[in-house]
């Protein structure tokens, strides 16, 4: 049963722990989300349908989920690399780094979406070399979107490897190569295999991140209509016509992909632990 | 670990043996490289741009009345929401770690949802419900009580955005430390408040206070969701990130760096905290 | 002797509640982006000219944003006094989907309630090295165009419909004026969620060759960013903007602000604030004031949206929601 305890236990506060969680949760999360919800239901299902069939709409969606897939694979690359170089190697202002991973984490959006612009626009610190030597225009272009939704998912991937790099038994690895492995057959069975879970989990939590993003995005996307145009610009843009129901609509669907999304994580992580205690 | 020696080379490898010196050397140049386009740059140009026009703008930009009015906005809504979700994650992962229960996976991921809800959404929904045209809007009106557009609203936004990371936190650290130390406790004859205050709290100290950072660090920096229930009054309603979008707006690209390089430091000492934090945790953890 | 405190305390309380309305109203004046240093200046003689004349004390706050975003701000509970805003339309929205205030507010006061008015110009940089000196130029391949989105701008509605008017007029048929507008926006190298981050867009990371903008605006960029590196370039043909102000009555009614509301709107009709209104680059609708700030304007021939698209609503649902002309125009991924 939902939220039925399954076996006894000595410990007490269940009822009041529980009860809270549920309430506030409730009070803060679920009924104002409902709320979307009821918005789009007084419009009937081909309505609904109409909306978010509309090919700037699919574009939108695309260009958001996209632009998240992409950010978070080159994340999920890079970031397993930093968390490895963190962790294993020392080097001049290391520290330094480690703590900055968190930055975009903490900075307003809107902010990174500025800098970010100013940076990589054709006349920015990068963008101007950048667009010289291989006539790529990163900023008010798909690639621009790709950035800021890079910086944004940044430090998910990293903080959920590192710690498991940092158990990571080294005799295991050395093991490995003492029976003659080399370095890259190591990582692929030895490595990978082990960081494998927390490496899915940053990737998601990096995703989930992208796709709704806003305050960064809509500075430095171009924000042209089926080609840098985001999902949620797309529900600014019908708010902006009093089009509540079409705006819930697309929120309906995103919100819908977001729990999906996440509830695949974490039965991912459910099995693996599962998976883990088993093997013990 | 090894420790540095002051002779270590440039870049060293802590395991005994690496046969390839050059990996690290490649391995670290690729990483800061990584780092340096999505990261640093763009830190530095907040710095630059701040500076640009000399310390005299950057100061009287943030001296600025309305540049306080917004950092004082900013800090109560953190101050409100930050320990409410403190309460609330303590309590959610009380009951997901030490208990036993159906649908476990679905009431994480239902405190998961508000990290991935796009801000748009988040400040909307509130708007649906307390907005004027909304659930309640008619008799809150009724009453003179004022929710959205005005500090409730920018409260309730912050708080839904910084919802789930104490209990994200906090969960998983919970579940590893398991419940024997709690059963031990309650057999020796200790009541709820002292096992909370004795047994759980301690142990969990360091990872609660790295949530109660990561949580404040999104308070104060949270722009989408707060702009659609600010109303952005001058003065009044807009929070630290809303005054620099304005002065953005303004053409007063100095001043918004300014305030912006404001929010950067603010997260720069948060994450010193953090480091702070984790290394009198790792020498905690050590026997 | 408690009770004694108690009461003094109570007759505190009620004073200090009193106080603030007697000698200070607060006004909410919720208007659309660019119009923050108009109304600085303004709030600035208003407040000025208010206590010398009644001896109360004035103040004005100021919230600026899109000007669909501000309206539906309004509609949904900002407790808005006076909405001083970029077009009709989003007046038109509070009316009827708030009832906050009456369907013809327009017509309460004069001029259409637009006290000031501006046109839709274009921006171009120093020597103006792309030659343009009409909507024509705007359209031949290869000129790159910056403007805001439609969709989400009140400033980039007017940027469309004065070249919706201007093709109309000179081709003579709807026909033409839908290829007009499809080859326009696909010169439209970025198009920005509002009329500030178009202008930011053009000028700070130097993207595109003209800039379809507000008149005041270009002014403002002009003498704030660049003075010496652009050119202002007017059209033979613009439209008449006349952003509209009006008095919203269920708030200043429930607040008891009315008097002062309206003595805030009516004062524009003066000839000081009419002044201002110039000095921050509005066309004046006092004719003395006009004349007096001729130079300062270019002259150029005006058509109003009620002459050519039968006023706002008609313009709004046949061009501008969803299927309607912009989004079956502009195709970008169609070529």
């Amino acid at each position: 049963m939902l939220f039925m305890r399954r076996s006894h236990s000595v410990l007490p506060g269940f009822g009041l722990a529980l009860g809270f969680t549920l309430a506030y949760l409730s009070l803060l999360v679920l009924i104002p989300l409902s709320a979307a919800f009821a918005r789009t239901f007084t419009i009937s299902w081909e309505a609904f349908l109409a909306h978010v069939t509309a090919p700037r709409v699919v574009a939108s969606l695309q260009l958001s989920f996209g632009a998240a897939l992409a950010a978070a694979a080159v994340n999920a690359v890079f970031g397993l690399l930093v968390a490895w170089v963190l962790v294993r190697y020392r080097f001049p202002g290391r520290r330094v780094v480690d703590a900055l991973v968190d930055l975009p984490f903490a900075l307003p959006t809107a902010v990174a979406g500025i800098a970010l612009t100013a940076i990589y626009a054709g006349n920015g610190w990068l963008g101007e070399p950048l667009l010289a030597l291989t006539g790529v225009k990163v900023a008010f272009t798909p690639l621009g979107v790709f950035v800021a939704l890079t910086f944004i998912g940044l430090p998910f991937v990293v903080r959920t490897v590192q710690p498991v790099l940092e158990d990571l038994e080294k005799e295991l690895e050395e093991a490995a190569q003492s029976l003659g492995a080399t370095p890259a057959q190591t990582f692929s069975r030895v490595i990978l295999p082990t960081v494998m879970p927390a490496l899915l989990t940053g990737f998601a939590l990096a995703f989930a991140r992208a796709v709704g993003e806003y305050g960064s995005v809509i500075f430095i996307a171009g924000n042209m209509p089926l080609v840098s145009e985001i999902a949620p610009l797309i529900i600014i843009a019908k708010l902006e016509q009093y089009d509540y129901a079409g705006a819930t609509s697309v929120a309906v669907v995103m919100l819908v992909a977001s729990f999906l999304l996440l509830l695949l994580v974490n039965l991912l992580q459910w099995w693996s632990r599962r998976y883990a205690e088993n093997r013990d | 670990m090894a420790s540095i020696a002051s002779s270590a080379p440039l870049v060293r490898a802590t395991a005994r043996r690496r046969p390839v010196a050059w990996v690290p050397i490649v391995l670290v140049g690729v990483a800061l490289a990584y780092l340096s386009l999505f990261l640093f740059v763009p830190l530095f140009a907040v710095f630059f741009e701040a500076l640009r026009k000399g310390w005299g703008v950057y100061l009287a930009a943030i001296r600025e009345p309305d540049a306080w009015s917004a950092v004082k906005l900013t800090l109560l809504a953190a101050a409100i929401a930050v320990p409410l979700n403190l309460v609330f994650g303590v309590a959610a992962a009380w009951a997901i770690a030490k208990f036993d229960f159906g649908g476990k996976s679905l009431l994480i991921t239902l405190i998961d949802l508000p990290f991935s809800v796009s801000p748009v959404i988040s400040g909307l929904i509130y708007v649906l419900m307390f907005g004027l045209q909304g659930w309640f809007g008619p008799w809150l009106a009724e009453h003179e009580l004022k929710v959205v557009f005005a500090v409730p609203g920018i409260v309730l936004a912050t708080v839904f955005v910084t919802f789930p990371f104490v209990a994200r936190e906090l969960i998983p650290l919970m579940q590893a430390q398991g419940r024997e130390e709690e059963e031990a406790a309650v057999l020796l004859g200790a009541n709820a408040w002292q096992l909370l205050w004795r047994v759980t709290l301690p142990n969990v100290k360091w990872g609660l206070l790295y949530g109660v950072i990561l949580c404040n660090a999104r308070a104060m920096g949270e722009f989408g969701a707060v702009s659609v229930v600010s109303g952005h009054v001058r003065g009044y309603t807009n929070t630290l990130p809303l005054h620099i979008e304005i002065l953005y707006n303004e053409y007063n690209f100095a001043a918004a760096f300014a305030c912006a390089s404001l929010l950067a430091l603010l997260a720069l000492v948060t994450l010193v905290l953090k480091t702070a934090v984790e290394s009198r945790q790792a020498r905690e953890q050590r026997p | 002797m408690i009770h004694r405190t108690l009461s003094r305390l109570a007759f505190a309380v009620a004073a200090l509640a009193a106080t603030p309305a007697l000698a200070e109203v607060t006004l909410l004046n919720v208007s659309y982006d660019p119009t923050r240093e108009l109304y600085q200046d303004y709030n600035k003689a208003f407040a000025a000219h208010w206590e010398a004349k009644t001896k109360e004390k004035v103040t004005i706050r100021q919230s600026h944003g899109g000007a669909g975003k501000q309206a539906r701000a309004v509609i949904d509970g900002l407790e808005a006094d006076v909405v001083t805003l970029a077009l009709a339309y989003d007046i038109d929205a509070i009316a009827e989907k708030a009832k906050l205030l009456p369907a013809d507010w327009q017509k309460r006061l004069p001029h259409n309630s637009a006290p000031y008015t501006s046109t839709i110009i274009f921006l171009v940089r120093k020597g103006n090295p792309r030659g343009i000196r009409d909507w024509d130029d705007l359209v031949r391949a290869g000129v790159s165009v910056i403007t805001p989105n439609p969709k989400t701008s009140g400033g980039a509605r007017w940027n469309y419909l004065a070249a919706w008017g201007y093709a109309l007029r000179k081709y003579g048929s709807e026909a033409k004026a839908r290829d007009f507008i499809a080859a326009l926006y696909r010169n439209v190298a970025v198009l920005d969620s509002g009329a500030r981050g178009s202008t930011t867009t053009f000028v700070e990371r130097g993207i595109g060759d003209v800039l379809i903008s507000w008149e005041n605006e270009a002014y403002l960029a002009l003498k704030e960013l660049g003075p010496g590196k652009f050119e202002i370039v007017t059209p033979s043909l613009s439209i008449l903007a006349e952003p509209p102000v009006t008095v919203v009555d269920r708030n200043v009614d429930k607040k008891g602000t009315r008097k002062v509301a309206e003595a805030y709107l009516q004062y524009w009709y003066t000839p000081q604030a009419q002044e201002i209104a110039a000095r921050n680059y509005y066309r004046p609708i006092d004719p003395k004031v006009a004349a007096k700030f001729e130079k300062q304007f270019a002259k150029v021939s005006l058509f109003g949206i009620d002459e050519v698209f039968g006023g706002w609503q008609k313009a709004q649902k046949a061009h501008f929601a969803d299927g309607g002309t912009f989004d079956q125009l502009y195709q970008p991924g169609k070529k």
